[in-house]
């Protein structure tokens, strides 16, 4: 029996498989070596990073909601030159693909750490956070926007020679319309979905949960919505589509592969098993066999939506 | 799951068969456990081990303290023989021991008991002296008082009806005990000590080392380190936070821990967030910005 290629390719890198830590749900990669081997993840996509060091917002920072939480952590973070000197060479040596998720307030600042992290050594590719709901200052201005996306996303390929993929934020009304924009900007590829806004209040006090008052609604919650945005972009584009939201099984990233995603993300379900990695992937190798489909990449975007023929059902 | 011990209406302790676990833990570390195979609750909750049990030499398993508060403690409260919970772990970073002819303070409200067991235990081993300052809402919600005085641990106990000890928080029977053996030796107290020909106060003992360590609710912790910086005592207080996934990888149950003196920060405040997941859960009780 041939083996199976789980090979993904996204621009000019190619993924050993289509499974990749979501952006701040693994924080720099560093801290789940114990519990998974990464150079076995198609890739690790690093917290959220801007120019410099972040404090993030007070506690409380999660709540749980039903099968999904809310967050709204502020992007803590060490900053890019921290991460190029402390976490970066740890990356290298657990041979990571390392996918650095920046954020700026600025176009200057998109330009700027994109300019530092090709100048270093085991950056893979960058995702531009243009969709975190939580801070008032960073790229979710440009992501709401067509004009803004295409201008970051341009700005930032005029610099870098690494794949770039911008991340989406599902807050707008046509998402498919910033996939296009970033198509048309130059990206690689467009990841989706970041996180829906969402809040939560305590009704015996009347106050917010969340110390920001609103965060981002993730987890299996937002599954359907997510795949259906998945759908949306991936008929708008040419450009691969890396997909996410609440993805939990073997059968969740099918779903999302066969919508259109070539590659897929995991963040929350995460946090409930560090060990879902090896499951995934032998969950979606066993589908493979089962189906006879030798390549994951000939899976991407199967929906079959023709009309059914109508059957007979006997009552 | 193999044992579920109810000591209230409330308050159990569930024996999980997890050998490997339990010989890898070390006093003050926790296990992020995963009630029911549903949505909701999603995450993980994290919880102290309690005990390790051992039959002979070989280490069979651990128990957990739960109050039942939420959906996966009460699921906790009910759960039979056989069920299968899941338990990651052991996570964080545990108590540093203290060594004879250090004394050992381990100070304890309610459900905060439960890292006092293997603590006491590991403690005992080195032949530290070791006390429990434990207090309750009655002497109803006072467990496993014989299992600590059986091993040799002074007891001193309050509730707030005043039931069994002190009619008090426990802070309160806490800094008489620490005000009656008089300020630290490692530090200078309000006056300069002379070097030579000291006197030392009569009863006082101002030469010994007593570590306090403190597990509970969070002003109860607050109110134990400042009560030992008052008398120039180190002290370690294990906080909980709210927990997301026990591994460092979400930044949801930080605390605010000081800056080191003349460290550089681009932020205009003197304090950083630490996950209390990988940074603690155990911290110096000097070290975190208590407001």
């Amino acid at each position: 029996m041939p083996g199976t290629d789980l090979s993904i390719q996204i621009g000019a890198l190619t993924l050993a498989n289509p499974l990749i830590a979501a952006s701040g749900c693994f924080g720099y990669g560093v801290e789940y070596a114990e519990a998974v081997d990464l150079s076995t993840l198609g890739g690790v996509a690093v917290k959220g990073l801007f120019l410099k060091e972040r404090e993030g917002h007070p506690p409380e920072r999660i709540v749980e909601t039903p099968s999904g939480m809310l967050n709204a952590i502020g992007l803590q973070g060490i900053g890019v030159h921290r991460f190029v000197r402390e976490k970066l060479p740890e990356l290298r040596r657990l041979r990571a693909t390392v996918i650095v998720n920046i954020c700026g307030s600025t176009l200057d600042e998109y330009v700027e750490l994109a300019r530092i992290l090709s100048d270093a050594e085991g950056v893979a590719a960058l995702e531009l956070n243009i969709s975190c709901p939580n801070i008032k200052e960073g790229g979710i201005t440009f992501g709401c926007s067509l004009h803004g996306t295409f201008d970051v996303v341009s700005a930032v390929k005029k610099v870098t020679p690494l794949p770039v993929i911008p991340k989406l934020t599902p807050n707008v009304t046509d998402v498919a319309s910033l996939a296009r924009a970033s198509e048309d900007a130059g990206a690689d590829a467009v990841s989706l979905v970041n996180t829906f806004l969402a809040m939560a209040i305590d009704v015996e006090t009347r106050r917010p949960i969340l110390s920001n008052i609103v965060g981002g609604l993730s987890g299996p919650a937002i599954r359907p919505i997510a795949v259906r945005m998945v759908y949306e972009c991936r008929r708008a584009v040419k450009i691969p589509v890396v997909g996410m939201g609440g993805i939990a099984s073997a059968r969740d990233a099918l779903e999302f592969i066969i919508a259109g995603a070539s590659a897929v993300q995991v963040g929350t379900a995460n946090f409930v098993d560090p060990f879902i990695w090896g499951k995934l992937l032998d969950g979606v190798t066993d589908y493979m066999r089962r189906h006879g489909v030798e390549r994951v990449a000939d899976l991407v975007g199967t929906i079959d939506t023709t009309a059914r023929e109508k059957q007979w059902i006997s009552s | 799951m193999i044992r579920n011990t109810r000591l209230s209406s409330d308050y159990n302790v569930i024996a999980l068969e997890a050998p490997d676990i339990a010989a890898a833990t070390q006093p003050g570390q926790f296990v992020m456990v995963k009630s029911g195979r549903s949505g909701d609750p999603l995450l993980r909750r994290p919880f102290s081990v309690f005990e390790v049990l051992r039959s002979n030499t070989r280490v069979d398993g651990l128990t957990l303290l739960s109050k039942r508060i939420g959906v996966t403690t009460s699921m906790l409260f009910d759960a039979v023989e056989g069920d299968t919970i899941s338990c990651l772990g052991p996570l964080g970073r545990p108590f540093e021991l203290v060594d004879p002819p250090a004394e050992a303070w381990m100070v304890a409200g309610g459900v905060g008991l439960a890292p006092f067991a293997t603590l006491g235990e590991a403690l005992l081993a080195r032949g530290t002296q070791t006390t429990l300052f434990y207090g309750a809402r009655s002497g109803a919600e006072l467990f496993y008082l014989d299992w600590f005085r059986s091993r040799g641990i002074r007891l001193v106990l309050s509730t707030e009806d005043g039931s069994v000890g002190d009619r008090a928080r426990i802070t309160i029977p806490l800094e008489r005990q620490l005000r009656e053996l008089g300020s630290g030796p490692s530090r200078a107290s309000g006056r300069p000590e002379p070097v030579e020909g000291r006197i030392p106060d009569p009863g006082s003992r101002p030469e010994s080392e007593v570590m306090v360590y403190a597990c509970g609710p969070e002003p109860m912790l607050e109110a134990v380190a400042r009560v030992a910086a008052k008398f120039k005592r180190p002290s370690q207080v294990s906080v909980e936070r709210t927990m997301g996934c026990g591994m460092g990888g979400c930044y949801s149950c930080v605390i605010p821990v000081r800056d080191a003196a003349g460290s550089e920060r681009t932020r205009p405040t003197t304090h950083h967030y630490v996950r209390s997941c990988i940074g603690g859960p155990v911290f110096r009780g000097d070290e975190i910005a208590w407001d």
